[in-house]
């Protein structure tokens, strides 16, 4: 699904590194917890991921594709098989649920009838059936991150990509999103996850990869969170 | 990709910059009539080209005995009846004249009698002061100079004059409003370009939420920058057809009715209304075009994709 070998990214007009010779392997229905400090590289190991960014040194491979063979025309058709997921949900607020939901489909150019079915289909999947014409002001923050993740699947994409996806919402709406990401994991799609939410990562027991000013510190198998410094 | 989706998205994008979708319109409409102003300024001028020139003769005034004292050129005396014999064979060998008439004093005079009637200047001329002279009909009235370096100097003539030269002021002064409309129309374009160039940065400043999202779905490059293109062309259209109609009543003002040059100006030939309408076309699609282009180069700058 995913691999780095000896991937480093040194942003224009920097001296430091923004990631420092990272090496891995995500192989395909894995769900990977990424955590560090701010700073510590995770938000620019997802900028790679996504081809927002090229590395400096190294190959970055994703989904089977060299990204940096792969030429800027075809960066949406693999953008396409992934979906991402962020924490301030970025949804469009003069849109119902829905119409949020179907516009990634209308953008790649799916057919109407696809998206009738598709939609309420993949609405009921993260447990909003029903709400499918509020606007996104009128739902709380967990809800909205629902429709975020609803639009994000609706593709079908192989691989989630996930920014601190609870990172604005409160533990008990966190362990709902989970359940929500880790249900979506057993359908076969990989999930990277980018957090800083220790509790979340000590329940799931997942591969944990952490970063630490940009290099890569700790791969683990059903790891927790972090020793206690 | 869906019709419906993407019209929606023009109306909503044009609507949130009206102002400056009015500012391109103007701005584009101003430069496009300018512009069609020129190609029938330049039509026109062609036109009365053609219309004059047919009637133009080149004059070859010949001395007489006034001239012989006042004149250089006659200082050896009127004209006599050889050398107008000799002008006037080889006027007609040469393979560029057209027709040659001679006209005789007395015809000049009699000429100058209907021009000027009984006017008090028309009583001080006599037949002996009229000059004879051979009018030359060329076959192009553009090889005026080939007559003059033959005939100018000789004996007996006093000077060769190119009735164009009148004309070619008037031609010049219209060649001359032509670059200015056109120099006025490129400081348009200009500003239309820049407006064009600010209204993509603002809009897809105001949007960067919807196309980033488009981006993290796998929306291509030419879907998200198509709505900022088609409004651009859309406004430019606008301003296209606010050209052609600023064109049509121009000449319908200046010709027709209002300054109603047609009336005034009878003996000259004016564009008619299929030269006009034949600048339509091109006036739009450039109205259409431009605007278009403007915008994605804009986009390369200010849209990521």
């Amino acid at each position: 699904m995913i691999r780095f070998d000896n991937v480093s990214k040194t942003y224009p007009k920097q001296n430091r590194p923004a990631l420092r010779d990272v090496s891995l392997d995500i192989e395909k229905g894995e769900f990977v917890f990424l955590v560090g400090s701010s700073g510590s590289g995770k938000s620019t190991f997802l900028r790679l991921v996504l081809r927002e960014e090229r590395a400096s040194h190294g190959m970055v491979h994703v989904l089977g594709k060299d990204l940096a063979r792969l030429s800027n025309w075809k960066v949406p058709s693999m953008r396409r098989q992934l979906g991402t997921v962020f924490q301030d949900f970025r949804l469009l607020p003069n849109k119902t649920v829905a119409q949020n939901v179907a516009f990634a489909q209308e953008v790649i150019g799916k057919s109407r009838g696809e998206t009738r079915k598709s939609v309420p289909q993949v609405l009921d999947l993260v447990g909003l059936g029903g709400k499918e014409d509020r606007m996104p002001g009128e739902l709380s923050g967990g809800e909205q991150q629902r429709v975020a993740i609803a639009r994000a699947f609706v593709n079908r994409p192989m691989l989630l990509i996930a920014d601190e996806p609870t990172g604005n919402l409160d533990p008990q709406t966190s362990v709902g999103i989970m359940k929500l990401l880790d249900r979506i994991n057993r359908t076969g799609t990989t999930v990277v996850m980018a957090t800083h939410d220790q509790n979340i990562v000590d329940q799931m027991r997942k591969r944990v990869i952490e970063l630490e000013k940009g290099r890569l510190v700790r791969d683990q198998a059903r790891g927790v969170y972090g020793y206690q410094h | 990709m869906r019709a419906q989706f993407v019209l929606s998205e023009i109306g909503v994008g044009l609507r949130r910059n009206l102002t400056m979708t009015f500012a391109v319109i103007i701005s584009v409409a101003l430069s496009l009539a300018l512009f069609g102003g020129a190609l029938l300024m330049r039509e026109q001028v062609s036109v009365m080209k053609d219309f004059w020139y047919d009637k133009v003769n080149v004059s070859i005034f010949l001395c007489n005995k006034g001239d012989a004292e006042t004149t250089d050129k006659c200082e050896k005396g009127p004209v006599t009846a050889d050398q107008r014999k000799t002008i006037e064979t080889d006027l007609k060998k040469m393979e560029i004249v057209d027709e040659v008439y001679h006209e005789s004093a007395d015809e000049a005079y009699k000429h100058y009698r209907e021009q000027y009637g009984d006017t008090p200047i028309a009583g001080m001329i006599t037949p002996d002061q009229m000059q004879e002279s051979f009018r030359v009909k060329l076959e192009d009235p553009e090889k005026y100079k080939v007559v003059a370096t033959a005939f100018e100097g000789r004996d007996g003539v006093q000077s060769v004059a190119d009735q164009r030269n009148i004309l070619e002021n008037l031609f010049n002064l219209m060649q001359g409003m032509n670059v200015a409309a056109l120099g006025v129309m490129a400081l348009m374009l200009v500003i239309a370009l820049m407006l064009i160039v600010n209204t993509v940065r603002v809009s897809a400043f105001s949007r960067r939420r919807e196309t980033g999202i488009m981006r993290l779905v796998g929306a291509s490059s030419f879907y998200i920058q198509m709505p900022f293109i088609m409004e651009a062309a859309f406004a430019g259209l606008i301003g296209g057809v606010v050209a052609c109609v600023l064109l049509l009543a121009g000449r319908y003002f200046l010709i027709d009715g209002g300054i109603a040059l047609e009336d005034k100006m009878q003996l000259v030939n004016f564009i008619g209304w299929d030269a006009v309408l034949a600048v339509l076309p091109l006036v739009l699609v450039i109205g259409l075009l431009m605007p278009a282009v403007a915008a994605s180069v804009a986009l390369r700058k200010y849209l990521k994709v």
